[in-house]
């Protein structure tokens, strides 16, 4: 009898430990689940790393958009890169975003979901830009939104926003078969 | 009395348990609320875009282009200054209300003027670097000359009130002025905060871009292009290199 009595109250702790953290767990993960589906990993890449998807050799079309969230102009035309995207499941769209590795956790990922942009986004992560500018256009200034649209052909560049899903399918339709 | 002291221990214990683990339930809510804040506020698609310029646009210009006025232009088309060209004098209100010309600084062995703005990331990165360049030049004759290209009544986050409240915050010891009318910038040819023309003492731009090649830290900057540029100057050398790119917010030109 003198035994069971702590052996009873071990029994009740175990139980008070495994009760009371576990439910809290639980409640912890749920809602960022269904904050981020397709953007849910974001590679972050250097310029060595990142060039490579700068070139194709399939007959497809790929756009490449340079991009922040500090970017005003950069965030207004995503919506219609995205739509883009929608319209043409055949077209390869890349975002690169040139945001602070820092806060892919904290704000581009709920930026993403918020926005529902759910197209492939990477991080470049390269501080010597005035090496990497050149190398991806010696005519880019390095101001944003900067956009390349090229298959194993041609490669058409752009320093300046699209204006509306118009005005990208317009370009795109000019100098690509869809 | 032994069967007391466990039972006493155990509650003791049963509660720490207990407490502990509300603590960090509450703790981690608190967090999740200010994560949330934070990403209310990052919502509203930052800066820049006055919300007039949506509803009075013409439409895209005949011819079907569609350009935007944004960031339409290729380094060539954008124009401005290139190496050995006269820059422009200009008049422009700095933030203590005076106006201010380049031809106010006295004895000027060279200028490093600095399109900048108040809320870019990257404008915000250099403010640090900028003053030290400043204190540590101003002596020899070559003063930061910042001007806000963005600078609007239109914008709350670059307006003239605010820029005056970003110099104090950050005790500029060089001038802010605000390209409100946006006339300078373009004969400059600055596309992006923060850009760097470094001007000598006849105001032929002797330098173009940008401060040095690692914006996210200073820590790890490798090539102080700036400051090699005004060292140059100093030795009567031609800066080498003279023309450098980096990434930065976009000049933000006004809808007309």
């Amino acid at each position: 009898m003198k035994c069971s009595i702590p052996k009873f109250l071990t029994l009740a702790l175990i139980l008070c430990f495994t009760f009371s953290c576990k439910d809290e767990k639980t409640k912890k993960e749920e809602p960022n689940k269904s904050l981020v589906e397709n953007n849910d990993e974001i590679a972050v890449y250097n310029f060595d790393e990142l060039e490579p998807l700068l070139y194709s050799s399939d007959d497809e079309i790929h756009i490449i958009n340079f991009w922040a969230m500090w970017c005003a102009p950069c965030i207004k035309e995503l919506p219609y890169l995205q739509a883009f995207a929608n319209k043409n499941s055949n077209v390869k769209l890349t975002l690169v975003s040139l945001d602070f590795a820092q806060e892919i956790e904290t704000k581009l990922k709920p930026f993403l979901a918020k926005k529902n942009i759910i197209e492939k986004v990477i991080l470049l992560d390269d501080p010597d830009s005035n090496t990497w500018i050149d190398k991806i256009d010696p005519s880019w200034s390095g101001a944003i939104p900067f956009t390349i649209i090229f298959n194993n052909d041609k490669r058409f560049y752009y320093e300046r926003s699209f204006e509306n899903l118009t005005d990208l399918e317009n370009e795109i339709n000019k100098n690509f078969n869809l | 009395m032994r069967k007391i002291n466990v039972l006493i221990a155990a509650v003791i214990i049963a509660t720490t348990v207990l407490v502990s683990c509300k603590e960090k339930a509450a703790k981690h809510q608190e967090k999740e609320m200010t994560a949330k804040e934070h990403r209310d506020t990052n919502d509203h698609p930052p800066k820049g875009h006055p919300p007039r310029g949506e509803g009075d646009r013409k439409g895209p210009p005949p011819g079907g282009g569609g350009h935007s006025p944004e960031q339409t232009k290729t380094l060539e088309e954008i124009g401005g200054y290139k190496i050995g060209d006269v820059a422009t004098d200009f008049e422009l209100k700095n933030i203590d209300g005076s106006t201010f010309s380049l031809a106010d600084i006295k004895d000027a062995k060279g200028y490093i003027v600095t399109f900048t703005c108040n809320e870019c990331p990257f404008a915000k990165m250099y403010e640090d670097r900028l003053i030290e360049i400043h204190n540590k030049y101003e002596s020899q004759g070559y003063s930061v000359v910042a001007i806000n290209p963005n600078g609007s009544s239109e914008n709350n986050g670059e307006s003239y009130e605010a820029m005056q409240e970003r110099a104090k915050e950050k005790e500029f010891p060089f001038v802010y002025l605000i390209d409100e009318a946006q006339e300078i910038f373009p004969k400059y040819g600055a596309v992006r905060t923060p850009h760097i023309f470094l001007l000598d003492n006849e105001r032929k731009v002797q330098y173009i871009g940008t401060i040095d090649d690692n914006a996210r830290s200073a820590n790890d900057v490798k090539v102080k292009y700036l400051e090699n540029a005004i060292q140059a100057l100093e030795k009567g050398e031609k800066p080498n290199p003279n023309f450098t790119k980096a990434i930065g917010c976009p000049v933000k030109p006004k809808r007309a």
